[in-house]
C-alpha cells in the first residue's frame, strides 16, 4: 500500500480494498519500524486513527475528497491545537499549540490523516537537519548522510514510505534541497500562495509552506488543499487557486528553458551537473527549447540572504521569552536574567549564530551598511529574474552543488553549510515558485533538478515536473530496506 | 523665581491617544476597559508562536481623519517598522509602530493662551500597538502582567519643539484633546490612559539659538500634571546648571505624589531599537480616493466652528470658546436656539451658566444630560415671553433637573407664573410703603440705595412671581 | 570586517541571549565569518536602487474593525510557565 499514489489510495479507499484505518495502521506501523531514521517527533497515533475512522465514514456516504483518508504527515513547525508543536527547538519541548495552522486547519477538513509532527532543523534553521533539538534525520538512501534541512524529516519519511506525502516550509532552500537529496518530489510555491498563519516564523518575508511527495501527481494534490487565500495573513494574496491536477496533461512542445551560466560554474560538483544535462535533455526530447541566460547578481544572494534572513529572525524569536509560553529558565533572578537564561538555555548554536547575526545588521551604525544593502541587492537579484523570465519560460539548474553529504561533515564550518543553499536562496529573495524534481543518481545518492517559474505558475511547474516523470521514473524508485 | 527671566524653556509634547476602535489594531480582540486581565487578550496581542498581524481598517481611517483636521500631509504609502526591545508588557518584544514613513506627516495647530493665537507645528503623527500593563501588586514578590492592553491602536502625535511654557503645553494638550473627540477618533478618557502625554523639555539661555539637552517627561496622564511636572523638571533643569551642572538626555518619570520628576534608569540602558520594516505587514497606500472619502465625512472642527458662533449668533469669546469645547456642547446650544427661537445669547447664558454648573456637580457629561434640548427651549421660551423671571427660571430648571417634566408643567403646577397685573402689584406696594414709614423717609431724603429694600420686599411678599420691570416702574411713580 | 569578544557579549545582551563564556569565541569566529562573506555586497553599486522588503509590490490589505475573538484566556494559560489570577508571573518589574 505504501508505494501506491495518492489517485491509487483514494481508488482502493474507495472499492473497499482496504480502509482508511488499515491504511493509517499500515504507514503507524512501518513509522515504528524505521524509528532509527528519526524523522518524527512526535507520532499521533490515536489521534490519526480517529481521522481515519471519520475519514471511512467520509468516504461511504460520498462526501470525501482526494485526500480524505490519506496519511500524510506535518513538519513540526506548523502550529496544531492540542498537539505538541516544538518547531525543532528545546524552546517548544512543552508547546502545546491552543490553535490550527491554517495550512492544517485545510488539510483537516479535507479529512487527510495527520501521522505526526516531523522533525526539522531548529526554527528552521539549516540545511542538515542537525540542528534539530530531537537530533539529526537520517537519509534512508545512505543512513550516515544528512536528508537535508530544514524540512528533512519530510523528505526523509516520504522516500521512506512513512508517510504518503507531508508538508514543508522553505525560507532558502528549506523543501527544495532535502527533496532533492532524498530524491522525492517538492515545491515551494509563490510568496503568499500558502498562508503563513500558525507556521512558525523563521523570517517572514521568505518563509512559504509548501507540498512534498514523491510524483508531482501527488505534490498537485496536496498543493490543492494547502494554497489559498487566508485573510489571517496580510502577505496572502487574494487570487483564485487555478486547478492543478487538470494542469497535468499539457505537453512541452516550445516550451523554453533558461540556464543561468552562473548555476552551472565551479561550485557544481560533476557528478551532480552530469546528472541534471541529462534531464535537460530529456526535456529538449520532449520539444522544449533551451537558452543560456546570464544572471550576474545570483552570486550575491547568500550574502543578503544572510543579512536579511537573520535581521527578521532575531525579531521574530524575540517572543521566545519564558513569560508566556514555552521554556522558562529555573529561578530567575530578575527580569534580564529571565530571558538571558530561558534563551540561552533553550536556544541551540545556529539560532544563537543567526539572532545574534540578525541583531548585529540592524544594530545603530550598521544599519545601512547591512541590512539596507541587502534590501538593495534583493531588488537587483529579483530584477535578474524578472528579466530572465522575460525570455525563457522556466529557468532550469540543480538544487545542491553536491549530494547529501555526511552526518557531522559540515556542523563545524557554518559558512560552508551556508553555500549548500547557493542555487535555492535567491529564489525566497525574489519570491519566486519553484521545484525539486528527482532527475537520478551520483554515486546512489539523489540528485535534485531545480525548476523555476514566474510567479503564480505553480501550475506550469506541476506540469513541467510531471510530463518528466512520464518518461523517467526516478520519482519512484525507493531506498534499500525501505521498499 | 528671580532667575527666571534668563532662561527660555523649550517643550514638545509627544501625545499618545487609544483611537476608539471595536476592536485591536491587528487582531479581533476587544478593546474595552476594564476587564478581567488577559481575557481580551487573544493569540495575536499575546505573540504567541505562528500567528500574524492583520491592519484594523478603522484605525487608519481615524489617522487619516487627524491628519486632515491638523491639514497635515497624508503620506500615500506609509511603513509599520518594529521597534525591538525586551519588556515583559511586550509580548512579542518588539513593538509595531512606524518609523520612517509615519502616516500624518507635517500639520499645525492654532492655540490660544493670554488673549494671543500661537501656531504649533505637528511633526507626525503615526500608527503604533500599545503594550500591556505590569501590576506590581506583591505575588511573592514578583510582577503580574496584564495584556489586555496590548495591540490597542495609538495615534501617537509628536509636536514641533514650539511651546515655550508649561502654560502652552497645557493649552496645546487641551487641543488636541478637544479636536480627537470632536473627531470621533478618541475618548479622551484620562484616568483610563486613552489619552497621556510624554513631554520634552529643555532650557536655554534667552536668546541662545541652540536647543538645550532635553529629559523625556514619560506618561503623564492629566493637564493638570503635564503643567506641574514641566514646571518641575524646568526649576531643576536651571538649578543643575545654575549650580555648574549638565543636564543629561534621559527618560524621567513623574511622581504626582510627591510632585517632582525622577530618572528611570532601568529603561534607559542599551537605547537600540533596531527599527525596521515589519515583514509581516505591507505598506499601506491611501489613495485621493480614500482621502476625500474621509473629508468629507469630518465634522465641523472646533476653531471654525467657535469662529462661526461668534459671528453667527454674536457670542463672546469666552462664551463660543467653552460652547465648541465639546462637539455635543456646541450641537446642543445650536439645537436649544432652533428649538426655543430664544436669542442665542440668553441659551448660551444658560447653558455655559446653570447648565453646565450642574452637569459638573452632578459629575455628568452634555451627553448624558437629564435636561434634553426640548425641554431646556422650553424653559428659555417662558422667560423670553416674560411668563416667569430669570430668577424663577432657576428654580423651575432645579425641578426640571429632578423630574421629568416640562418647564410649563412645572410653572402650572407651582403656580410660578408671574403676575403682571398691575393692580395686585399696586395693593402690595401700598402695604409695604405704609408698613415701613422710616425707609420711606430715608429713601425720600436721598438715600437711593434703600430703594432694593422695597423691590425686595415687594418680590417676596409676591414670592418672585412679580414681573420686576413692572415692580421698578410702579414703586418709583409711588415713591415719589 | 571582524567582531571582537565584546563586540559579541553586548550583542548578545541586545537580544537577551545568553552564551556560555566557552562559546564566545566561536560566536566571534563564526560572525566574523559570516561578515566577510558580507563584503562582497559592498562591491555592487546599488545606487539609486529601492529596498526591496517584500518579494511582492503589494499594498496592506485592511480588516473591518470588528470583535472576533473571544475570552480565551483559560487555554492560553494552561501553556503558560506561571500565572496566578489570571496575570503572567515575571521576577519583579522596577520602574
Amino acid at each position: 500500500m505504501h508505494n501506491k499514489s495518492i489517485k491509487e489510495l483514494a481508488s482502493g479507499l474507495r472499492s473497499g480494498e482496504f480502509s482508511s484505518v488499515e491504511l493509517t495502521q499500515a504507514f503507524l506501523a512501518r513509522i515504528k519500524q524505521h524509528q532509527s531514521l528519526n524523522c518524527f517527533i512526535s507520532v499521533t497515533e490515536d489521534l490519526a486513527l480517529q481521522a481515519a475512522k471519520l475519514a471511512d465514514h467520509r468516504i461511504a456516504t460520498g462526501n470525501a475528497d482526494l485526500l480524505t483518508g490519506i496519511p500524510i504527515a506535518q513538519k513540526d513547525i506548523f502550529c496544531t491545537q492540542g498537539i505538541k508543536t516544538t518547531c525543532g527547538s528545546k524552546m517548544l519541548d512543552n508547546f502545546i499549540a491552543p490553535y490550527n495552522a491554517t495550512v492544517v486547519e485545510k488539510l483537516n477538513d479535507v479529512g487527510a490523516v495527520m501521522l505526526g509532527k516531523l522533525n526539522m532543523d531548529e526554527f528552521a534553521m539549516g540545511s542538515s537537519n542537525e540542528t534539530s533539538y530531537y537530533g539529526v534525520v537520517r537519509n534512508p538512501w545512505q543512513t550516515d548522510s544528512v536528508p537535508g534541512g530544514s524540512s528533512g524529516g519530510s523528505a526523509a519519511a516520504i522516500a521512506a514510505r512513512l508517510s504518503v506525502c507531508a508538508t514543508g516550509t522553505d525560507t532558502g532552500g528549506s523543501i527544495r534541497q532535502p527533496a532533492a537529496l532524498c530524491g522525492i518530489t517538492g515545491l515551494k510555491p509563490t510568496y503568499g500562495r500558502v498562508s503563513r498563519y500558525g507556521m512558525i516564523a523563521y523570517a517572514s518575508s521568505l518563509d512559504q509552506g509548501g507540498p512534498m511527495a514523491r510524483s508531482a501527481e501527488d505534490t498537485a494534490i496536496l498543493m490543492q488543499a494547502m494554497a489559498g487565500f487566508d485573510p489571517k495573513d496580510s502577505s496572502s494574496v487574494d487570487m483564485p487557486v487555478p486547478d492543478y491536477q487538470a494542469g497535468l496533461g499539457v505537453d512541452l512542445k516550445g516550451l523554453t528553458i533558461g540556464l543561468p551560466k552562473e548555476f552551472f560554474g565551479d561550485g557544481l560538483s560533476g557528478n551532480v551537473a552530469a546528472v541534471i544535462e541529462k534531464a535537460i535533455q530529456e526535456y529538449q526530447k520532449m520539444g522544449a527549447v533551451v537558452k543560456e541566460v546570464s544572471m550576474p547578481n545570483l552570486k550575491l544572494a547568500i550574502p543578503a540572504y544572510y543579512v536579511i534572513a537573520p535581521a527578521e529572525c532575531s525579531a521574530n524569536l524575540s517572543r521566545f521569552d519564558g513569560v508566556r509560553f514555552g521554556y522558562r529558565c529555573e529561578n530567575p533572578q530578575d527580569l534580564t536574567d529571565l530571558y538571558t537564561r530561558s534563551r540561552g538555555e533553550a536556544f541551540g548554536k545556529e539560532v544563537k549564530r543567526r539572532i545574534l547575526m540578525g541583531t548585529y545588521a540592524l544594530s545603530a551604525g550598521y544599519y545601512d551598511a547591512y541590512y539596507i544593502k541587502a534590501q538593495k541587492i534583493r531588488r537587483l537579484i529579483s530584477e535578474d529574474f524578472k528579466k530572465t523570465l522575460a525570455e525563457v519560460d522556466v529557468i532550469m539548474g540543480p538544487v545542491t552543488p553536491s549530494t547529501a553529504f555526511g552526518i557531522g561533515e559540515k556542523m563545524g564550518n557554518p559558512i560552508e553549510m551556508y553555500l549548500s543553499d547557493i542555487y535555492t536562496i535567491a529564489i525566497n529573495l525574489a519570491g519566486l515558485p519553484a521545484m525539486s524534481i528527482p532527475a537520478g543518481f551520483a554515486e546512489g545518492k539523489p540528485v535534485g533538478l531545480q525548476v523555476i517559474g514566474n510567479y503564480f505558475t505553480e501550475d506550469r511547474l506541476l506540469n513541467i515536473a510531471h510530463q518528466y516523470q512520464q518518461v523517467t521514473d526516478w520519482h519512484q524508485r525507493s531506498p534499500k530496506g525501505f521498499e | 523665581m528671580e532667575t527666571s527671566q534668563e532662561w527660555e524653556t523649550v517643550i514638545g509634547l509627544e501625545i499618545h491617544t487609544q483611537l476608539a476602535t471595536k476592536s485591536k489594531i491587528f487582531s479581533g480582540a476587544a478593546t474595552a476597559y476594564g476587564a478581567e486581565p488577559n481575557t481580551q487578550a487573544c493569540a495575536v496581542d499575546l505573540g504567541l508562536p505562528g500567528v500574524l498581524p492583520v491592519l484594523n481598517e478603522q484605525a487608519v481611517t481615524m489617522a487619516v481623519k487627524f491628519g486632515l483636521a491638523i491639514e497635515a500631509e497624508i503620506a500615500p504609502y506609509s511603513v509599520f517598522a518594529r521597534k525591538n526591545y525586551f519588556y515583559p508588557d511586550l509580548p512579542k518584544g518588539y513593538q509595531i509602530s512606524q518609523f520612517e514613513l509615519p502616516i500624518v506627516g507635517n500639520g499645525h495647530l492654532d492655540i490660544d493662551v493670554d488673549g494671543t493665537t500661537k501656531r504649533i507645528g505637528i511633526t507626525r503623527a503615526h500608527l503604533e500597538e500599545d503594550a500591556g500593563k505590569s501590576l506590581h501588586e506583591n505575588f511573592h514578590g514578583m510582577s503580574g502582567i496584564d495584556l489586555n492592553r496590548a495591540g490597542t491602536p495609538l495615534l501617537e502625535i509628536v509636536s514641533e519643539p514650539e511651546m515655550r511654557s508649561a502654560k502652552e503645553a497645557v493649552a496645546y494638550m487641551r487641543k488636541i484633546h478637544e479636536l480627537v473627540r470632536y473627531l470621533g477618533i478618541c475618548d479622551g478618557n484620562m484616568q483610563e490612559g486613552s489619552f497621556r502625554c510624554d513631554a520634552n523639555v529643555s532650557v536655554r539661555p534667552l536668546g541662545q539659538q541652540q536647543f538645550g539637552t532635553r529629559a523625556e517627561i514619560k506618561n503623564i496622564n492629566s493637564f493638570k500634571f503635564v503643567e506641574k511636572a514641566i514646571n518641575h523638571e524646568v526649576e531643576r533643569q536651571i538649578e543643575l546648571i545654575e549650580n555648574g551642572g549638565k543636564v543629561v538626555q534621559e527618560t524621567r518619570l513623574y511622581d504626582s505624589v510627591k510632585d517632582e520628576t525622577r530618572s528611570m534608569r532601568s529603561k534607559e540602558e542599551a537605547n537600540d531599537y533596531r527599527y525596521f520594516p515589519d515583514p509581516d505587514l505591507l505598506p499601506v497606500f491611501i489613495s485621493e480616493e480614500f482621502k476625500s472619502q474621509i473629508k468629507a465625512q469630518l465634522p465641523e472642527l472646533p476653531n471654525a466652528r467657535k469662529q462661526r458662533f461668534r459671528e453667527q449668533y454674536q457670542l463672546d469669546d469666552e462664551n463660543a470658546g467653552i460652547l465648541t469645547a465639546s462637539r455635543q456642547l456646541a450641537d446642543y446650544f445650536e439645537f436649544v436656539v432652533n428649538e426655543s427661537a430664544c436669542e442665542a445669547k440668553l441659551c448660551a447664558n444658560w447653558i455655559t451658566g446653570d447648565l453646565v454648573a450642574a452637569l459638573n456637580k452632578a459629575d455628568l457629561d452634555i451627553t448624558e444630560s437629564p435636561v434634553n434640548t426640548q425641554r431646556l427651549a422650553g424653559l428659555l421660551l417662558r422667560i423670553n415671553d416674560n411668563t416667569i423671571s430669570g430668577k424663577i427660571a432657576k428654580q423651575v430648571f432645579e425641578l426640571m433637573w429632578q423630574s421629568s417634566s416640562t418647564a410649563d408643567e412645572i410653572i402650572a403646577e407651582k403656580g410660578l407664573k408671574q403676575i403682571t397685573d398691575s393692580g395686585a402689584i399696586e395693593t402690595i406696594i401700598d402695604k409695604i410703603i405704609a408698613d415701613n414709614p422710616d425707609q420711606v423717609e430715608q429713601y425720600l431724603s436721598g438715600k437711593d440705595k434703600v430703594f432694593a429694600f422695597f423691590v425686595g420686599q415687594v418680590m417676596k411678599e409676591m414670592q418672585g412671581k412679580a414681573n420686576p420691570a413692572e415692580v421698578n416702574k410702579m414703586l418709583k411713580a409711588k415713591l415719589k | 570586517m571582524t567582531l571582537t569578544a565584546d563586540d559579541v557579549k553586548k550583542i548578545a545582551y541586545l537580544a537577551r541571549l545568553g552564551i556560555d563564556q566557552q562559546d564566545v569565541e566561536s560566536y566571534t569566529k563564526d560572525l566574523s565569518g559570516m561578515l566577510e562573506l558580507m563584503t562582497q555586497m559592498s562591491e555592487t553599486n546599488t545606487d539609486g536602487v529601492l529596498p526591496m522588503a517584500h518579494p511582492m509590490d503589494q499594498s496592506q490589505r485592511l480588516r473591518v474593525d470588528e470583535v472576533t475573538e473571544q475570552d480565551n484566556r483559560n487555554n492560553f494559560q494552561a501553556i503558560a510557565p506561571q500565572v496566578e489570577e489570571g496575570l503572567y508571573l515575571v521576577p519583579k518589574v522596577i520602574e
